[in-house]
């Protein structure tokens, strides 16, 4: 994990002191609302439907038991006793009182955490991979690549004010677990001839004008990687629009130019920026590297289970995953039980979570773009007492990448933004499938809801996915078909006219039945549907 | 009939203009007519609320009920969340939101 230096913690003091000042003249009255609303959200303030909310940054997903007992705290004392994980792998609090926000990020900033970069124009929380360190597939660890990111981006003068907000993924396996190409920017680390480099791609995002990101660069090698970074950043900067607002992301820019022109601008750019000097010296990205080193794994660890126990049995093959380190997996915590709201956990299960990580898992913990949690090192034999306490904690819901595993956004009963509710959706969903066997039997099923068009729910990369809509004041739900946030990449189609809530429900068991009736062995739903496409789905559901 | 709402600046509390207030409870609010948009903008200036707007509502014997989705999710709360509802104790209190 990285440990913040002298200068890491006195950027984020000195900002909780800023913020103190501004909360004051803005509850004082020297500050309008008008004034201080790009203060606040510089700082992760929002105001929402029914009071104001806080994004607290969670830097690559990765945090330790202190913080997520911080996390648990801050729930516990200045909210409702919960907190929401989101797809940008953060969390929210819905209930928080703006005379209450300074001493919040004060809280936050002894454990190394702040709200910084979680709203505004600017270069977002980096996400990576939640399996980072610990996945057996990728080439190298992506985190210090994310914390030099983070570094580089955080306060830069010249990307402070985008035309538009810029989110960045990092991975470094094949499998892709963050969604990579569904970002402004994605980076994809890989060895060529023994090099360490990375492939890069822009212009991907969801949002009302989904995208999915060109190759830019096929490998520039890790010396250049900031370089070419900071050029396709300058690039954006100097020609994305800023007129509208809805056409202001790089995606629009990069459509517009076309990906060739694109290219030969930021290659222009970046022979410039390479005389600059902005790659960090090898002493410093080894320094950044050596937090991220490895828990001291048992070479003797056992990798034997009982699985004599027939629901431990069945979380073990489904929410375990393969470690790196022989003896060791990586333990999914699924935040989607039947009937729950997706990404919700309550300040004692967050409590819980952290001495799991503490106890079993090298105090190590990731958030997910799934909304779920990861405990990351774990010894395969303590798997069943963590699993025994995951149970106690209602925490044990074995349905990674099933039907029920949903993405879900806060929707209408949360957000100012959105058109219709997402999450009664879900839990009608998870309700119609609950019988752990259906959902095992229909397998890997990706099924995401927005509720508007803004995507934060991302809808377009769900095998299924559900978009809320406003019809003349009522919720509508359109049904999008084939999507995928992962290295099969895709962007789900529209069936056709929408339904209201429990007609969307009908209509996806309607898809899944078409799905049974019509799969070839070992076909996920997605290749089932790329196979016979769209028209069978449509059949059944609007005969 | 029109109603002005908005956040109660420190807390963020979801608040109605009841004539001379601001109550969090939607029954206490009043048509605010013609006078509506004037009276949330010196409201805001007097910062006795935050970022108030103006609503279309109906009268009920209730009290009033706003005419959007969104206003009535306002009026009570998360309708996944009753035990985070104004009126958590009853069950149905919530049964004219959606």
């Amino acid at each position: 994990m990285y440990k913040y230096d002298e200068y890491d913690q006195a950027v984020v003091d000195a900002r909780v002191d800023e913020f103190r000042d501004q909360v004051r003249r803005r509850l004082a009255g020297e500050i309008t609302e008008d004034q201080f609303k790009p203060l606040r959200l510089m700082n992760g303030l929002y105001l929402q439907l029914h009071a104001y909310m806080l994004r607290v940054a969670v830097p690559y997903g990765t945090l330790d038991s202190r913080q997520m007992r911080m996390l648990a705290h801050i729930a516990r004392t200045y909210d409702r006793g919960y907190g929401h994980f989101t797809t940008r792998q953060n969390i929210q609090y819905n209930w928080i009182k703006l005379e209450d926000a300074p001493d919040i990020l004060a809280e936050l900033a002894t454990v190394e955490m702040h709200a910084i970069q979680t709203s505004g124009n600017c270069i977002r929380n980096i996400s990576s991979d939640q399996f980072a360190g610990a996945a057996a597939d990728e080439v190298a660890d992506p985190r210090p690549w994310a914390e030099l990111l983070r570094q580089w981006s955080t306060f830069h003068p010249e990307f402070s004010y985008l035309p538009r907000k810029f989110k960045i993924a990092v991975i470094a396996a094949d499998e892709d677990r963050a969604a990579m190409r569904l970002h402004d920017i994605g980076i994809q680390l890989l060895r060529r001839d023994g090099v360490l480099g990375a492939k890069i791609f822009v212009g991907g995002g969801m949002g009302r004008t989904p995208m999915i990101a060109p190759e830019i660069k096929d490998f520039i090698t890790a010396d250049d990687l900031m370089s070419y970074l900071e050029a396709c950043l300058r690039v954006y900067n100097r020609y994305g629009r800023r007129d509208n607002i809805y056409k202001a992301r790089i995606k629009i820019l990069i459509h517009e130019l076309g990906a060739d022109e694109y290219r030969r601008q930021v290659e222009e750019e970046f022979a410039q920026v390479k005389q600059l000097g902005i790659d960090p010296p090898a002493a410093e990205l080894e320094r950044i590297s050596a937090m991220f080193a490895s828990p001291p794994f048992d070479p003797a660890a056992d990798d034997e289970v009982d699985r004599s126990d027939p629901d431990f049995a069945v979380w073990l093959d489904q929410n375990v995953r393969q470690h790196k380190q022989r003896g060791y997996a990586i333990v999914n915590i699924s935040l989607k039980p039947v009937g729950g709201i997706p990404g919700d956990a309550s300040a004692e299960q967050i409590d819980v979570m952290a001495d799991l990580a503490e106890r079993f898992s090298a105090n190590e913990l990731r958030v997910t773009h799934a909304q779920n949690i990861v405990l990351p090192h774990v010894r395969i034999a303590d798997l069943k007492l963590i699993w025994d306490q995951l149970v106690e904690a209602r925490l044990a819901e074995a349905n990674l990448d099933l039907i029920s595993d949903i993405i879900a956004c806060p929707g209408l009963d949360y957000c100012s933004l959105a058109n219709a509710r997402s999450i009664p959706v879900a839990q009608k969903i998870a309700q119609r499938f609950a019988d752990p066997a259906r959902q095992r039997d229909l397998g890997e099923l990706k099924l995401k809801i927005s509720g508007c068009i803004n995507a934060c729910g991302h809808h377009h990369a769900g095998h299924i996915g559900i978009l809320g809509v406003d019809r003349k004041g009522t919720e509508n739900y359109q049904l999008l078909l084939g999507g995928s946030g992962a290295e099969d990449v895709s962007l789900g189609k529209i069936t056709g006219p929408g339904f209201d809530e429990d007609g969307v429900v009908d209509a996806i068991e309607r898809v899944t039945d078409t799905y049974i009736a019509v799969r070839q062995k070992g076909e996920r739903f997605v290749d089932t549907y790329r196979r016979v496409g769209m028209e069978p789905f449509k059949e059944a559901i609007y005969g | 009939m029109k109603l002005i709402t908005g956040n109660d600046l420190a807390t963020g509390d979801v608040v109605w203009w009841t004539g001379d207030d601001w109550s969090r409870h939607v029954e206490d609010a009043k048509d605010a007519g013609e006078q509506a948009e004037a009276i949330a903008r010196e409201q805001e200036a007097a910062r006795r609320v935050n970022v108030p707007y103006v609503i279309e509502a109906t009268a009920t014997a209730e009290g009033p009920r706003p005419a959007h989705i969104k206003d009535r999710i306002r009026a009570l709360g998360p309708t996944v969340r009753p035990d985070l509802t104004l009126k958590p104790a009853d069950p149905t209190a919530g049964s004219w939101v959606i």
